[in-house]
């Protein structure tokens, strides 16, 4: 099913009530969200990408704009009849009941055409069990279950009614390293299985670059970014997004455009065409630096670490934002890091200029 | 080598300190016991003594070799005892049966739904914790006589059907439960109603017998109000009824028939403490305070 | 969510009527009664206005009565249980077997019916032309004079009243006393015995400061209720309880308003304004004595 936002903006009135202002939550999002694949909405906390959420599952109600789940516009619907699948963060099972009565919960509330018999009820939740893998535990009650059986069950039961979408909020960061890992995956897998619709919210850039068909990334209420994870990295519409995702993270230097050469500090680091003269924001991924003898940026090595196949370079520069900037290299390279200083020349498809001020990238070519 | 001698030393004398001391601690706590239990011991003993053996001991003795349950006979059919306890066993059920459903509506307004003057509302609520019974059962005395309920179990029940302290309690339970379960359940299709009873009542069950166990007793030992409210021993409780026994029941100085009504009238609760002894004990430790 | 007055103010609807019906109403009614001299029930008219009621009760000797025994009751008892609930706390936290057994036991009085075990108490405490009663041969064992703790002198009277007021009120403040106890981290008392604190220093460093606020909570809630003592009274003494001149601030409430020599709200009304006063200020007084001494 595809899910269509017009224009949608959340306010709430500011906690401090000194600020007459609202704070906007989620502010004028307007996109469409494809049918049948796994979304991952990113961005930092407290950026409105959890109100957005109980927005679609209609656990709050928009300021203003439309929601429409295909044709239908459910914006006025509430989250009781609007047929949504939620998995919460804290998991939210019913304590009370056992793994079986709170996956058939759900089921139990159908009305009218839609009521289910009781045999219809149990093949449900036993297909449902199955899928996630907790057909073992049905008698037990959540206290007795593991974070990620707990998780498993949460899962099922969002999935158990069928929902026209299903929506996961933090759905990995109550789980331990190694569970993450694995139970990405299994999300990965239920989302093709049952082919419904999939937004998960992350703070955590590796899980929706990992498993994601689409990432929107947004801050302070904006949606920044819309596109397939490698494109986004790839190709950062702006300094945040450029800032946001990478591990190690995107080196942000001052740098100004002078007659077709990108100037960080002194170094005279790359020739392009279609950026006027002005001061810029430089980002470089750390994968785009190549150690060479005559490189024309240079800085103060500080540093080597070798962390299994990668090797780091840790150095300085006076126009670097940040105190170190981080390269990663090949290893053939490693052993001309020698004395003070070290040369690089910069990889153009690694480097991305931004507007000093606004942040909004600015495109260029190689000359 | 020598201060581990003298470590030796010191725990020996510690040891019999210790054992000294825990013998005087077993024989203060063996006494308070025997004085809480002299009592119900006496009741018992008196109440299987026959009329004429208890009062031809000038000093009693502190056992029988002739037990008799003539006095239990007696205490059924010579006062209306039977009477006595299908009345407070009504009107405990009765009344705590309309209170839970009065306080489940008002908690769960409170903890859960939201609405206009929610705040100021809940802290006038909270300040009536302060009123004491003693005044307001003058004037409700007078309502209650005015419509002409003496002596009904309406007159007797509904002043005590609402307790601002049970209402707190039950609130800050419901609170208690994770916004995320109520979201949970909205999700899942539960509507505000079928919440409260699907998942509010059964989670918070603890704290429900807590104040189902308070209330209980509350109201199996309340006196003061039926005294006032009834002067038909046919609406007598047992408090009252204990009373009117004592005044003018069974003749004068019938101790042991009176000891087996106070039996009789004692042991419902004992019998329901022995049962659910930790639930209970929990319950008055939570719940704080009495009455 | 939504605001939903309609449907929150349904679900309070009950509790709101039962509450101003019996609670809100009254409390102004009370006070009403209270200033109106004169009161007649029967016709329900009266003089005037004034403050005559509360000079005819503080001048009724049976009030003063009531007041003077309410108030050694109150302190006697409030810190006779309050001490010796701790003291045996303390016994039960220190031992482990028995301790069930001992703590089930300690608990029966809660769950018994003032009125009744009130009976038993008499019948141990009086003195008949039939037989001294049980109290009384222990008494002349030890080779004391045989005295009627029913009927006889004030004190004895006191006394048998004070006795079964502790008995009663003990149950609940040795299970808050045990449950604070057992509450105390025991890493406290294993850091303190590595430091060789003895056992009294321990107590007074340690256990006092740390249940120091259930200890207040204990007096205040003591206090309150000693206050309020009426039907232990009644179970001793019989209804009677002015002729027996051990009559409390309740009971004279009682009696006035209903009764052998009832019929006048307009003084009950009065008393009870004049206990609500009495329990608010030694309540207040004791909030203020515990900010100074009580570790949160």
């Amino acid at each position: 099913m595809q899910i269509r936002l017009e224009h949608l903006t959340k306010r709430f009135p500011n906690r401090n009530k000194k600020i007459k202002e609202d704070v906007i939550a989620v502010n004028d999002f307007d996109l469409t969200l494809p049918d049948g694949k796994l979304i991952g909405l990113l961005g930092p906390s407290g950026c409105g990408k959890s109100t957005a959420l109980n927005l679609i599952c209609g656990l709050l109600e928009p300021s203003s704009g439309r929601i429409f789940f295909d044709d239908d516009d459910v914006t006025s619907i509430p989250a009781e009849r609007r047929g949504v699948g939620l998995v919460f963060q804290s998991y939210a099972l019913y304590p009370h009941l056992t793994v079986e009565r709170n996956i058939r919960y759900p089921l139990e509330n159908l009305k009218g055409d839609k009521k289910l018999t009781k045999e219809q009820m149990k093949e449900k939740v036993l297909q449902a069990a199955k899928l996630v893998q907790i057909d073992e535990l049905l008698e037990r009650k959540p206290n007795e279950l593991s974070g990620g059986q707990q998780q498993r069950v949460a899962i099922a039961r969002a999935l158990v009614k069928t929902p026209r979408v299903l929506l996961l909020d933090e759905p990995l960061s109550n789980l331990d390293a190694r569970l993450r890992l694995q139970t990405r995956e299994e999300i990965r897998r239920i989302q093709k299985e049952t082919g419904i619709t999939t937004i998960f919210v992350t703070h955590d850039q590796d899980e929706a670059m990992s498993i994601s068909d689409t990432i929107i990334v947004m801050n302070a209420g904006v949606i920044q970014q819309v596109d397939k994870p490698q494109d986004v990295y790839d190709n950062p519409v702006n300094l945040f997004v450029a800032k946001f995702l990478g591990t190690p993270a995107i080196n942000v230097f001052d740098g100004k455009v002078e007659d077709g050469v990108l100037y960080i500090g002194k170094d005279a680091v790359l020739k392009l065409s279609g950026i006027g003269n002005r001061p810029v924001k430089v980002g470089i991924r750390p994968e785009g630096f190549n150690p060479e003898e005559n490189g024309p940026f240079v800085c103060d090595l500080d540093r080597v670490e070798v962390m299994c196949r990668d090797i780091s370079v840790v150095s300085r520069h006076e126009g670097s934002e940040t105190d170190i900037i981080r390269s990663i290299i090949t290893s053939e390279h490693a052993k001309k890091m020698k004395g003070e200083k070290v040369r690089f020349s910069l990889k153009p498809e690694k480097v991305h200029i931004f507007d000093k001020e606004t942040g909004e990238r600015l495109y260029f070519e190689t000359v | 080598m020598a201060v581990q001698k003298q470590n030796d030393y010191e725990t020996k004398a510690e040891r019999i300190k210790a054992k000294v001391g825990r013998i005087f601690v077993y024989f203060g706590l063996f006494l308070w016991a025997l004085i809480v239990l002299f009592p119900f011991y006496w009741m018992l003993l008196s109440s299987v003594k026959s009329y004429a053996a208890y009062n031809g001991e000038f000093t009693p003795k502190f056992f029988t070799l002739s037990p008799t349950m003539q006095n239990y006979l007696d205490a059924f059919t010579s006062v209306p005892l039977g009477r006595y306890l299908l009345n407070t066993f009504i009107f405990t059920v009765l009344t705590t049966g309309l209170m839970l459903i009065v306080i489940i509506f008002a908690a769960f307004a409170f903890a859960r739904l939201d609405f206009k003057g929610k705040d100021i509302v809940f802290t006038l609520f909270l300040s009536l914790m302060m009123i004491p019974n003693e005044l307001v059962v003058i004037t409700n005395f007078v309502t209650i006589t005015n419509a002409g309920l003496r002596n009904t179990f309406a007159g007797l029940i509904l002043p005590s059907v609402t307790s601002v302290f049970y209402i707190y309690l039950l609130r800050e339970n419901f609170a208690q439960v994770p916004d995320d379960i109520y979201y949970a359940a909205k999700v899942d299709g539960t509507s505000d109603f079928r919440y409260l009873f699907k998942m509010l009542i059964p989670i918070c069950r603890p704290t429900l017998v807590t104040i189902i166990i308070l209330k209980v007793i509350e109201c199996w030992n309340s006196y003061v109000w039926p005294r006032l409210i009834t002067d038909d021993q046919n609406y007598f409780l047992v408090s009252n009824g204990i009373q009117e026994i004592r005044e003018n029941g069974f003749g004068r100085e019938n101790v042991p028939a009176m000891m087996a009504a106070v039996v009789i009238i004692s042991l419902p609760l004992i019998v329901l403490f022995l049962i659910f002894r930790k639930k209970i004990m929990a319950g008055v430790a939570r719940g704080g305070t009495k009455g | 969510m939504k605001k939903n007055n309609l449907k929150a103010w349904l679900y309070l609807i009950p509790a709101f009527i039962f509450l101003g019906v019996f609670m809100v109403y009254p409390l102004i009614d009370v006070l009403v009664y209270s200033f109106e001299e004169g009161y007649n029930f029967a016709s329900q008219t009266s003089f005037g206005t004034g403050a005559y009621n509360y000079r005819y009760v503080l001048r009724d000797p049976y009030f003063l009565q009531a007041l003077k025994n309410t108030f050694i009751l109150v302190a006697i008892t409030v810190p006779v249980s309050t001490g010796l609930a701790l003291l045996i706390s303390l016994g039960l936290n220190s031992i482990e077997k028995l301790r069930d057994l001992f703590q089930t036991v300690y608990f029966l009085p809660y769950v018994t019916n003032t009125l009744a075990v009130g009976l038993v108490f008499m019948i141990l405490f009086k003195k008949t032309a039939y037989t001294d009663g049980l109290v009384n041969l222990l008494i002349k064992l030890f080779g004391g004079e045989a005295v009627d703790f029913i009927t006889g002198p004030y004190w004895a009277k006191m006394f048998v009243l004070c006795f079964y007021t502790v008995w009663i009120v003990l149950p609940f403040k040795i299970l808050i006393f045990t449950s604070a106890l057992a509450s105390v981290n025991k890493v406290y008392y294993s850091a303190a015995r590595v430091d060789g604190t003895s056992k009294f220093r321990m107590f007074r460093t340690i256990t006092l400061p740390m249940i120091s606020p259930m200890i207040f909570y204990l007096v205040i809630t003591g206090f309150i209720g000693a206050f309020k003592a009426y039907s232990d009274s009644v179970a001793l003494f019989g209804v009677d309880l002015n002729a027996a001149g051990m009559n409390t601030i309740v009971g004279y409430v009682y009696d006035m308003l209903y009764g052998d020599s009832g019929g006048y709200p307009s003084y009950a009304a009065a008393a009870a304004i004049i206990l609500f006063i009495i329990v608010l200020t030694i309540t207040c007084i004791n909030l203020l004595v515990s900010r100074k001494h009580v570790y949160y």
